[in-house]
């Protein structure tokens, strides 16, 4: 019998234990693996990649208040920018509330042009471009909202009355584009700034944000003080971030869920912890004539005691492996139901890393006082029990 | 049998202390799940609680229509002259509602800060206002109040302080407190002045109206909808914060419920082990008191009690330290009208309850199960000890 086998067997002498701390285990780390998983979400990471060349220029004051489009012609000139567009936060609601999405006006080439990750056929982009009321969605939107390129999709316009008085807005969807296959769907829905400027009530001539692609990413930061020192004295100053700065703060708006996250896990590891360790502990306290057996046939103290050690890590790898699969088999549903809100949520190879470096440090734990008292066990003193 | 029950509950409580390693699993276990549980809910319920306090039935917000919260709402000198034409309504507030970036205390990460520009028929309005350090804003200077929550979550702000918005100063003169509702988490400051200085002359975000009873909302509200010179919309103010508060607490609630219901499946697997475990260690005695005449029901409920009793334990602990950890701590998210929300969480006697009732059902499971098995097991091989 292999050293793997001994140890499994070993295991399950006591089916009933075994299953139930295993179960208990892998319950801890589907809890592990989602909260993880959303508390990245929430940091901003499941809007996708960040470029590592991209600068957002926001306003610096309020993110209320409008910028002038002509700041971008400026920003063009700054040495290092290689690229300038913008976009506005439209608001807006399709159906009903609940039904949320970001929408943007946008210059349809330039914004495409920043963003090379999210694909979209030349010819559609053609159409976006030539169409006053074109729209293109994410393929992720499309799917969920049952859209197809020809329909006409409604948007109730709750910051942007049109000049005219009147909320309904209505897009004709001319393109569908897709983020990169690994990426999360962007999730954007875009349309023509110049219609909207036009056709909207008020705030002409203004932009929500600039989106810059520099020249060298190694650069970002002193090209992003460059772009705020045009703008420091005039009635429009900027506060310019990388995209990833940005995400970052706004995720932060929402509440420390990292913090919240990481005290629910404390509350649970904290839990499997005790009760492994009580299992383990009971576990060899059984098998103490045994493993006295098997130093007298001349196993050493050292040997004696890995195999203790090895089944408690195997315990708690194949708890953890097995939570982190149920994690994976449920995780669509739950994306799919708050994706509108938080953006995707999806569990990444450096969460699983971490949770099976993590189960394998439990085992450890829970495994090195058995293990101890294993190594010390004197063969006489074990036998005697008997 | 009562009496039965009695002795032998009794009896396997006595020596409970020799098996207070496994014991503690359950404890803590159901402990974890219920501290959770109850931290999160009092979580959702102190944001509801801040969002429902701002409310009162005889107060009615007017936005523009389509509109669903004050930052994208506006009107202008005439619509408000006619809404506070209106005989239901007694009083009436314009109000410039913006929101501003400036540093959060915990994070120093930018936050949007909400600011009402308010005349003095804001505080006739709300008589819940109070001054509590300071004094109020002076009409026509750059001076601002601030609410308790703005206070203790924005760096900076504080009684005495100034703070640069756009390109003016603010000097915060005063603090107030406003019965614990959304209002604390905003800064104040003269209608007239702010106006000027963020370039809204004339205009306002809302308006608030006190109406000449909570009846007649209805029928205004409808007056309003068919007026054809306004395009605004009459909601109670109730009904405005309880469909800000709705989303982020069936959210918070949401979650609380979906990591408790995780988290109570290992506690009930750990419950299980410990019991199946202490049935086991007992089998001798149990077997021997059955031999003695003892039924197989006071057997059931005394190791089902047993497993009650350290459930209730459990949950006391966790509903405790979730009461003295986490009731009044002061946190602040990013709410429906964009800007942070202070509340503080509320653990409520309900949830106290609430969490022990958990605690019963998942010790009544955890208890069943081996009770059953223990009393099920023939007599002859429970005393052979096998």
């Amino acid at each position: 019998m292999n050293v793997i086998g001994l140890v499994w067997s070993n295991l399950f002498r006591r089916k009933t234990r075994t299953i139930l701390t295993l179960m208990s285990v892998l319950v801890a780390f589907v809890l592990f693996t989602l909260l993880r998983s959303v508390a990245v979400a929430f940091s901003g990471g499941g809007f996708g990649a960040a470029g590592i060349d991209r600068l957002v220029v926001s306003p610096k004051y309020s993110i209320i208040d409008p910028l002038p489009i002509s700041h971008g012609q400026k920003i063009a000139a700054v040495s290092g920018v290689a690229a300038v567009t913008h976009a506005d936060w439209f608001g807006g609601i399709y159906q009903e509330p609940r039904n949320f999405f970001p929408k943007f006006p946008v210059d349809p080439e330039g914004y495409f042009a920043l963003y090379p990750e999210w694909v979209i056929a030349p010819e559609e982009l053609e159409a976006f471009r030539s169409t006053r009321t074109g729209a293109v969605a994410s393929a992720g939107l499309a799917e969920r909202y049952g859209w197809s390129v020809g329909d006409r999709i409604p948007i109730e316009g709750d910051i942007y009355p049109q000049r005219d008085g009147s909320r309904l807005w209505e897009f004709d969807l001319v393109g569908i584009y897709r983020g990169q296959p690994d990426d999360p769907d962007p999730g954007v829905f875009l349309f023509q700034h110049d219609y909207f400027d036009e056709a909207r009530q008020f705030g002409h001539g203004g932009v929500g944000w600039f989106t810059v692609r520099v020249e060298d990413p190694e650069r970002a930061a002193e090209i992003a003080s460059a772009i705020d020192a045009l703008f420091e004295n005039s009635n429009d100053a900027t506060r310019t971030a990388t995209e990833d700065e940005a995400q970052r703060e706004f995720a932060k708006q929402m509440g420390d869920i990292g913090l919240m996250t990481t005290g629910i896990l404390g509350a649970v590891f904290f839990t499997i912890l005790l009760l492994t360790a009580n299992t383990m502990a009971q576990a060899l306290r059984e098998r103490i004539p045994e493993l006295a057996v098997m130093k007298t046939f001349g196993f050493a103290d050292g040997a004696v005691a890995l195999l203790v050690l090895a089944e408690a890590v195997l315990l708690c790898l194949v708890g953890g492996a097995l939570g982190i699969g149920v994690a994976l088999a449920v995780i669509g549903p739950i994306s799919a139901s708050v994706e509108g809100f938080i953006g995707a949520i999806e569990i990444t190879w450096p969460i699983i890393a971490q949770g099976l470096a993590l189960a394998a440090g439990l085992g450890v734990i829970v495994g090195c006082v058995p293990a101890l008292s294993a190594r010390r066990l004197a063969i006489v003193d074990a036998l005697r029990e008997r | 049998m009562f009496g039965q029950i009695f002795e032998i509950t009794l009896l396997s409580l006595r020596n409970l202390p020799s098996r207070l390693g496994s014991s503690s699993v359950i404890i803590v276990g159901i402990g974890g799940v219920v501290g959770v549980l109850v931290a999160i809910l009092a979580m959702a319920k102190g944001f509801e609680a801040s969002m429902d306090r701002a409310g009162a039935p005889d107060r009615a917000i007017v936005l523009r229509g389509g509109s669903t919260s004050e930052l994208s709402s506006g009107m202008g000198p005439r619509e408000m002259a006619v809404i506070s034409s209106f005989s239901e309504v007694t009083a009436s507030s314009g109000e410039l509602y913006l929101v501003a970036d400036v540093p959060k205390r915990s994070n120093h990460s930018p936050a949007n800060l909400a600011i009402r520009g308010v005349e003095q028929a804001a505080f006739d309005i709300r008589p819940e206002i109070s001054i509590t350090a300071g004094r109020t804003f002076d009409t026509g200077k750059t001076e601002m109040i601030a609410g308790r929550g703005a206070v203790a979550e924005f760096h900076g702000v504080e009684v005495g302080s100034t703070i640069k918005l756009r390109n003016s100063e603010w000097t915060i003169v005063g603090m107030f407190e406003a019965d614990g509702s959304v209002y604390e988490s905003e800064v104040w400051a003269d209608l007239a002045t702010a106006q000027s200085i963020f370039r809204r002359e004339g205009n306002v975000s809302s308006m608030r109206v006190r109406l000449s009873s909570p009846e007649v909302a209805g029928a205004l509200s409808e007056r309003v909808e068919e007026d054809p010179r306004l395009d605004l919309t009459l909601t109670t103010e109730d009904e405005y914060f309880r469909n800000q508060s709705q989303q982020l607490t069936t959210l918070i609630e949401t979650f609380g419920y979906a990591v408790a219901a995780i988290m109570a499946v290992g506690a009930i697997f750990a419950a299980l082990n410990t019991m199946y475990t202490a049935v086991s260690a007992r089998t001798v005695e149990i077997a021997t008191l059955r031999a003695l005449g003892f039924g197989g029901t006071p057997v059931v409920a005394s190791v089902v009690l047993e497993a009650l009793l350290l459930a209730v334990l459990g949950g006391g602990i966790g509903a405790a330290v979730a009461y003295f950890g986490f009731n009044g701590w002061t946190v602040s998210t990013l709410s429906g009208a964009f800007s942070q929300v202070a509340f503080d969480f509320t653990v409520t006697p309900e949830l106290l309850i609430y969490g022990i009732v958990w605690a019963v059902g998942l010790g009544l499971i955890g208890g069943l199960f081996p009770a059953v098995r223990a009393a099920r097991l023939p007599i002859t091989i429970g005393l052979r000890g096998e």
